[in-house]
């Protein structure tokens, strides 16, 4: 017996109307920019663009109307998601407050948090970052180091976050701090805020370039800084579970198989040119894959809709969607042979030259491999 | 599941793993074919799965004959069940009477003249043991009965009867049907990758189970993450190869015989599944895997032989990849959405 469930699941008709109405949205916003920057899809930041989806009602779609959602269907949302992903739409910015940061302030949130953090969300013009990851905790998240003492008002935080990306463009921070050490029990002690990257002082962000010379994750160091007791989210000493559930929503949606989908257009763009056979048997394997990996994440999209624990289900295809989206630059270059390109070339050898150099993060970011393969191997019952 | 798939699927695991035992599989593989198996099998219906009620079957759809060819896959059942289950369909398709008794596929080329059959099929399915054959001879549907066919015996690596059938001028039952021109390739296909997938689906529940029993270094080796590791990949291989055929099936009761996108990518997917299963399967197994004695290898060398039938992933792929490039790069996602 399979562990996992992977109920087919059939988006419904009505969704169709709304995919339209984003195509045309897109035909018209996106062919001003160019392909190298669309491969980024939801790394690259574009505030403008996230206004205007707010805009369009397309940002917390699935929200409640008093904080600014628009009380939609978790496949209305997912047509939305797949759309812009598949299309290379600069959605970076809002990405996070979107995905993962509002839901999570939905349901642990104070009512005054979600009042004056949600709607601003939702109109596109307020981002967010996570705060988890530290210098000495990356997969070993329950190592968090950065204390929040408890202070007449609030909490004094001090210590290190590492690798958040968008912190430098974030109004806010979800950090998860150290409230109380119990070395008996890591996973205790540990607590969400939410801090206000723009009006806090004793916080210094520092851009990290990556590989390619791109800053978009961050070293964001806390010295002495001030967060009031309001901004506590969800109860001290429960940030672990919380984080968990969080996890699932960041697991789980179509950017962990769309990331590289842009070059695998760029390829048939290319091969359409050679004319003949060249190429096709790879390209099957990729539809193939492709459309394998659209199932196995509409069927997560469906358990999410009925209010289901994807988080097991999520996990098996965020590990097979990185393998797809890193498999993608190699297949390219076994059967194209042409060099990546930066700065200058065609669409082809730009986006080839972007997703080249970017792919070794998908199987790091959200999870490592191995971190994802624990947790499928438990759900095994091997752990 | 619905009510008649909890009944097909209670039906064919019960029996399957009641009465399929190494034994059986071992005995099959001598050249002792299971016929009381079959019997059993053909007396509760699960080779007529396709077959409207009012012909005798369970009126069922391709979601619910995915229940039974997956259980024959996983079970490792040593009959043409699959094959017999599709040659049905056909027949009910052209308003044939389903016959009683063990019935193939004949996939080969066939001239129909005056009601007699002549022609060949190479690497038929339990050919020696089938009393009916269903070929399909330029748009027809058309029964035989093998009695008297010239048959010429050959096996496939697990040890599976694949025979040559000569049939010359044997009287047939033939009916027009509305198939498309490769219905036996593209239908086979769907029937083998459904097998696959649940022969997949038996390596990783098989090797995660020997992982926990298995003990090196004072603990089972399941324990170790360098297994853990591998057996994760196996099982989401597996996993990926039941959504891609349930999702094939589903598209087939949706839209006929235009699933050939969805089918032709799920025989690509499981193809490429079970190389690498396989593989992880036979590691995590160690020596005793790989002994004639285990039974891992019934699962494996099924997966090594049904791969390449009826199109290996390779082949479909080189038609899907052609027809994508064909449509064109901005074709590709809308393609994929609207189905």
């Amino acid at each position: 017996m399979q562990p996992f469930r992977f109920d087919l699941c059939e988006l419904p008709g009505e969704t169709e109307g709304l995919r339209e109405e984003i195509r045309a949205f897109l035909a018209e916003e996106l062919p001003r920019i160019p392909k190298a920057t669309r491969a980024q899809t939801w790394s690259g930041s574009d505030a403008a663009f996230s206004r205007k989806m707010g805009a369009k009602g397309w940002i917390g779609m699935t929200w409640p109307k008093q904080y600014g959602g628009h009380e939609r269907s978790f496949f209305d949302r997912y047509v939305m998601l797949e759309e812009m992903l598949a299309a290379g739409a600069p959605v970076g910015a809002h990405w996070i407050g979107d995905r993962q940061s509002g839901p999570l302030l939905l349901r642990f949130g104070t009512e005054e948090q979600r009042r004056k953090i949600l709607p601003r969300v939702a109109k596109g013009e307020c981002y967010f970052c996570i705060g988890m990851s530290e210098p000495d905790s990356g997969s070993d998240l329950a190592a968090t180091r950065t204390r929040a003492d408890k202070v007449d008002g609030g909490y004094k935080v001090n210590g290190t976050k590492l690798w958040t990306s968008g912190a430098h463009t974030a109004h806010y921070m979800i950090g998860l701090f150290r409230t109380n050490l119990d070395p008996q029990n890591k996973h205790a002690g540990l607590t969400q805020f939410l801090v206000d990257l723009k009006n806090t002082d004793g916080i210094t962000i520092r851009p990290i370039k990556d590989l390619a010379g791109n800053a978009h994750f961050n070293e964001v160091v806390f010295q002495d800084a001030f967060v009031p007791d309001g901004m506590m989210v969800g109860t001290e000493g429960g940030g672990w579970g919380q984080v968990t559930a969080e996890l699932a929503f960041e697991r789980s949606g179509p950017e962990r198989y769309l990331s590289s989908f842009l070059l695998m257009v760029e390829m048939i763009r290319e091969l359409e040119k050679r004319g003949g056979a060249e190429g096709a048997c790879e390209i099957g394997r990729l539809v193939a894959h492709l459309v394998t990996l659209r199932q196995m994440s509409l069927s997560v999209a469906g358990m999410l809709e009925k209010g289901e624990n994807p988080a097991l289900e999520a996990s098996v295809v965020k590990d097979l969607g990185a393998i797809f989206e890193q498999d993608m630059p190699v297949r390219a270059h076994e059967l194209l042979g042409i060099e990546p390109m930066v700065g200058e070339g065609s669409d082809y050898e730009q986006v080839l030259g972007y997703l080249t150099q970017t792919v070794p993060s998908f199987s790091l970011r959200g999870g490592t491999r191995e971190i994802l393969r624990g947790i499928i191997a438990r759900g095994l019952g091997l752990r | 599941m619905n009510e008649l798939q909890t009944i097909l699927s209670d039906s064919v695991n019960g029996l399957l793993a009641e009465r399929v035992t190494k034994t059986l599989v071992q005995k099959a593989e001598e050249g002792e074919f299971p016929a009381a198996l079959w019997n059993e099998a053909e007396a509760n219906g699960l080779t007529r799965v396709l077959v409207p009620e009012a012909d005798g079957g369970a009126g069922g759809t391709w979601a619910d004959a995915a229940i039974v060819l997956k259980a024959a896959g996983e079970h490792v059942a040593p009959l043409p069940l699959a094959d017999a289950l599709l040659a049905n369909w056909f027949l009910a398709t052209a308003g044939i009477e389903v016959p009683e008794g063990v019935t193939t596929l004949l996939d080969g080329d066939f001239t129909l003249d005056g009601g007699k059959l002549s022609g060949e099929a190479s690497r038929v399915s339990f050919g020696r043991n089938a009393r009916y054959g269903v070929a399909i001879a330029k748009g027809v549907v058309v029964l035989v009965s093998l009695d008297g066919a010239e048959i010429e015996h050959g096996i496939n690596v697990a040890r599976e009867p694949r025979d040559r059938v000569v049939l010359r001028g044997a009287a047939a039952t033939a009916k027009k049907a509305p198939l498309p021109a490769n219905a036996m390739r593209l239908y086979g296909a769907l029937i083998r990758a459904c097998q696959m997938a649940g022969a997949l689906g038996y390596l990783s529940s098989q090797s995660v189970a020997y992982a926990n029993e298995r003990t090196q270094f004072g603990k089972p080796i399941g324990k170790f993450q360098a297994i853990q590791q591998q057996l994760a990949v196996l099982s989401t291989q597996a996993a990926a190869c039941g959504v891609i055929t349930d999702h094939a099936c589903a598209q087939a009761d949706k839209r006929g015989h235009d699933a050939v996108f969805e089918i032709a990518a799920a025989k690509i997917r499981v193809d490429d599944a079970s190389s690498i299963a396989t593989s992880i399967a036979h590691q995590v197994h160690g020596a005793i895997g790989f002994t004639y004695e285990h039974g891992l290898h019934f699962a494996t060398r099924r997966l090594w032989s049904w791969r390449a039938e009826f199109g290996a992933g390779r082949e479909w792929a080189e038609e899907l990849g052609r027809e994508t490039i064909a449509a064109g790069a901005g074709a590709l996602w809308p393609r994929v959405t609207a189905r």
